[in-house]
C-alpha cells in the first residue's frame, strides 16, 4: 500500500523546493572541514576561504577523523554532509608529515563524489598582512572576474582540472543581468610551473578614462598563495557526460523563415497547400440536407406529418 | 623580463574569465616579479574583459548600468541530475484530446440563492450543498429516500474518486522519477499475516486503557506509582470480589437476601425472552377468547361470555344439555 508524505507547513514546502533540481541552477553551496590535524597555515586558509565565499558556505569547526577523500571508504561522511547541508563544493583541509598544509578542493554530483584536486599551500600570505585603502575592499557576493595566465592552463591536464575546479568555487551565481557598479574583485592565478599554480585575490578600482569603458586597477588585498598540485581525480566519463547535459527546453532554436527588409521590416512567408476541392468538409450543413434528410424519415413513418407548402411566389 | 606576445586572450564573457595562454615567464621569477608581472598581466586582461563587458547594451538602473550577459562558454557540471519532465495527468490527457482549455476564473461568483458575491470555494462559498433548504421531489424519485443524505454520499463518492485518481497521477509520475518535490511516496510495511490491511490505528481510549494496564503490572498493582501529570485514575481501583460481613449489623437488612435476589434478577432478566412472553400469552388468551365468544355466540346467546372457570364441573356422567355445541368446554380445562 502506499503512503504519501507531504510537507504540513509551507515553510517545510518551500524549504523542500530549494532543494530539489532546477532546470537552470542557482550557486553552489560550500563546505569547509577540515581533518584530524590542521596546521596554523591551513586554518588560516580555511577561515579565508570562507569569509570570501560568505554568503553561500558552511564551515564546520570540529575535526573529522574517518574523512578520507582519496579513499574508496572515506568518503561516505563527506557525502553525507554534502547531503545535509546541501552543498555540492568542499574544501577539506589537513596536514600531515607527509602532506603538509594540505587542501583538498572537491565536487559532488547528486551528493556522491564528482572529482577531487588535492593541492598543498606555501608562501601563504593572509588578508591581514595587506594594507591598502579600505575604500576599496571587495564587499561579499559580488561578482569576480578571473585572470589565467600561462600556456600550462591548456596543456597540462592537472593544470586544467584545477583551473575548473577554482572558476568553479569561487564563480558565485550564474546571472544574466549584471550590474557593472558592482564589479569589484578579480582572482588572478598565474601557471609558475607545471605544477604549482599561484593564486591572489585583487580588488577592483575603475578609474576614469576617455571612453566608456573605465581603466581597470588592481590592488592585491586578498589571501594570497602558491597551491602545488599533488594528487587529482577527474570525473568518471559517463559521470561528466550525465552532468553536462541541459534540459532539451533550453537549447536556443534557430528561428525559421523570418527575413528582414528593409523597408518592409520583417517578413516571413506564408505557404499555402494545395486546394483539395470536394474532400473539403463544409462547416454547416444547408437547409436543404436538413430538409432532405427530414422528408426521408417522414416517408419512412408513412407520412403522418404534413409538407410544408412551398413558398408562394408573388409577381 | 617576461615575454608577452599579442594579446589574444580567451575570453569568456559569461563568466567574466580571461585566459592568456601565451605569456611564459624568461627566467624562473622572484617573489616579487612573480606578483608584480601576475598583476601586471591581470590588470591587462581584466581591461580586456572590461572592454567587451561596456561594449554591451545596458539599461540604466538606480544603482548603476545593468547588462546581460551572455551564456558562458566554458561549460560547468551541474550539482544535481536534471529534472524529469512530469508526464501529464489523467485530466490533463483528456483535455487535450477533447480541446477543453484552462479559462481563467473569477474569484468572487454570483449566488443566485442568496443574491450576493460569494466565493468560489472554500468558507461560505456559491452553491454550498449545506445551504439547500429544500429540495423538491423528481418524478424518478423513489418515496422513502433521503436527497439530502444521497447528496453528502454523492459528494463523498467524488471526492474518494479524485483521491485515487490523484494518487494514481503520483504514482505514475513516480515510476518516471519525476515526482514534485514536496511528495514522498513511501511504501508502508505489510503486516504478518500478509494481508494488504492497513494497520489500525490505535484511539486514544484504547491507548489509556492499555497504559493503565500496564501500569498495573507492577508487583504492588501500580498503587504506589506515582501519577503523571495527566494520568487519568485507574477504572477499577476497587476489590473485584465483594465479601459478605460474618455477622451482619443491625438496622441493615438481610444483605445475603438481598445479594441472592439480584442475582436472580439479573439472570431472570436476561433470560426472560424464553421464560414468558407476556405478549405472546396475552395475545394467546385473547384469540382463545374471542374464538371462544363467537363459537358459543352462534349456539345460544350470551352465557357463554363468562370464563369458563366459573362454570361448575359437569361430570361425564350426568346428561349432557346439548351434546354437540359445548364441546369446547372440555378443552378449556
Amino acid at each position: 500500500m502506499l503512503h504519501i508524505k507531504t510537507p504540513k507547513s509551507g515553510r517545510a514546502r518551500r524549504e523542500l523546493k530549494k532543494i530539489a533540481p532546477k532546470l537552470v541552477e542557482t550557486g553552489k553551496k560550500t563546505l569547509i572541514l577540515h581533518g584530524t590535524k590542521t596546521s596554523n597555515v591551513i586554518n588560516s586558509v580555511l577561515t579565508e576561504i570562507y569569509h570570501l565565499k560568505k554568503d553561500n558556505a558552511v564551515k564546520y569547526t570540529k575535526r573529522n577523523d574517518n574523512i578520507r577523500p582519496f579513499e574508496s571508504g572515506g568518503e561516505t561522511s563527506l557525502e553525507f554532509y554534502s547531503l545535509k547541508t546541501d552543498c555540492s563544493l568542499f574544501v577539506f583541509g589537513s596536514h600531515s608529515k607527509k602532506r603538509p598544509d594540505n587542501l583538498v578542493i572537491g565536487r559532488t554530483y547528486d551528493h556522491h563524489i564528482y572529482d577531487l584536486v588535492e593541492v598543498g599551500i606555501e608562501n601563504f600570505k593572509s588578508m591581514q598582512s595587506f594594507s591598502y585603502d579600505k575604500r576599496f575592499a571587495p564587499l561579499i557576493g559580488s561578482k569576480p572576474f578571473f585572470a589565467f595566465i600561462g600556456e600550462g592552463f591548456e596543456n597540462i591536464e592537472e593544470l586544467k582540472h584545477i583551473k575548473e575546479v577554482l572558476l568553479d568555487l569561487f564563480h558565485g551565481q550564474a546571472v544574466t543581468n549584471l550590474n557593472l557598479a558592482g564589479l569589484d574583485r578579480v582572482y588572478v592565478c598565474t601557471a609558475v610551473s607545471s605544477n604549482k599554480v599561484f593564486f591572489t585575490h585583487c580588488a577592483l578600482r575603475m578609474k576614469k578614462s576617455g571612453t566608456i569603458v573605465p581603466r581597470m586597477e588592481l590592488v592585491e588585498v586578498g589571501p594570497s598563495m602558491d597551491l602545488v598540485i599533488r594528487r587529482h581525480r577527474l570525473a568518471d566519463e559517463s559521470l561528466r557526460k550525465q552532468s553536462m547535459k541541459t534540459a532539451p527546453e533550453l537549447k536556443i532554436r534557430k528561428e525559421k523563415n523570418v527575413s528582414r527588409d528593409v523597408i518592409e521590416g520583417k517578413i516571413g512567408k506564408v505557404y499555402i497547400p494545395d486546394q483539395q476541392v470536394g474532400s473539403v468538409p463544409l462547416p454547416n450543413k444547408s437547409k436543404g440536407l436538413k430538409r432532405e434528410r427530414r422528408e426521408a424519415k417522414t416517408k419512412g413513418e408513412g407520412k403522418t406529418h404534413v409538407d410544408k407548402k412551398p413558398k408562394q411566389q408573388d409577381s | 623580463m617576461a615575454e608577452q606576445s599579442s594579446s589574444s586572450f580567451e575570453v569568456d564573457l559569461g563568466n567574466l574569465m580571461a585566459f592568456n595562454p601565451h605569456f611564459q615567464f624568461s627566467s624562473p621569477p622572484s617573489r616579487e616579479e612573480l606578483v608584480r608581472e601576475s598583476i601586471q598581466q591581470g590588470t591587462q586582461l581584466v581591461q580586456a574583459i572590461a572592454d567587451s563587458l561596456f561594449s554591451l547594451t545596458s539599461t540604466e538602473d538606480r544603482d548603476g548600468p545593468i547588462v546581460k550577459l551572455p551564456p558562458p562558454t566554458t561549460r560547468l557540471p551541474r550539482e544535481k541530475p536534471l529534472p524529469k519532465p512530469r508526464p501529464p495527468t489523467k485530466w490533463e490527457e483528456f483535455a487535450k484530446k477533447k480541446g477543453i482549455k484552462n479559462y481563467k476564473k473569477d474569484k468572487q461568483v454570483f449566488d443566485e440563492q442568496t443574491g450576493t458575491w460569494k466565493r468560489r470555494y472554500g468558507y461560505d462559498r456559491v452553491n454550498d450543498d449545506n445551504d439547500v433548504p429544500i429540495i423538491e421531489a423528481k418524478m424518478t424519485d423513489e418515496p422513502g429516500q433521503d436527497p439530502f443524505a444521497k447528496r453528502r454520499s454523492e459528494k463523498k463518492q467524488r471526492v474518494e474518486k479524485q483521491e485515487k485518481n490523484r494518487l494514481h497521477n503520483l504514482k505514475d509520475a513516480a515510476k518516471v522519477g519525476a515526482l514534485p518535490s514536496h511528495v514522498q511516496l513511501a511504501a508502508t510495511a505489510l503486516p504478518i499475516t500478509g494481508s494488504q490491511a492497513a494497520p489500525k490505528k490505535v484511539s486514544k481510549d484504547e491507548l489509556g486503557n492499555v497504559a493503565g494496564m500496564a501500569a498495573t503490572a507492577t508487583a504492588s498493582g501500580g498503587k504506589f506509582d506515582k501519577k503523571l501529570p495527566g494520568e487519568k485514575p485507574p477504572k477499577h481501583d476497587k476489590k473485584y470480589r465483594k465479601f459478605l460481613p460474618v455477622v451482619e449489623g443491625s438496622g441493615m437488612g438481610s444483605l445475603e437476601r438481598q445479594q441472592t435476589d439480584k442475582i436472580l434478577n439479573k439472570l431472570l432478566s436476561a433470560n426472560s425472552h424464553n421464560i414468558l412472553d407476556v405478549g405472546k400469552a396475552v395475545n394467546f388468551y385473547n384469540v382463545k377468547k374471542d374464538k371462544k365468544r363467537k363459537s358459543q355466540g352462534k349456539d345460544h346467546g350470551k352465557t357463554s361470555s363468562t370464563s369458563s372457570k366459573l362454570n361448575t364441573k359437569k361430570s361425564p356422567y350426568k346428561k349432557m344439555a346439548k351434546k354437540g355445541g359445548s364441546s369446547s368446554k372440555g378443552k378449556s380445562k
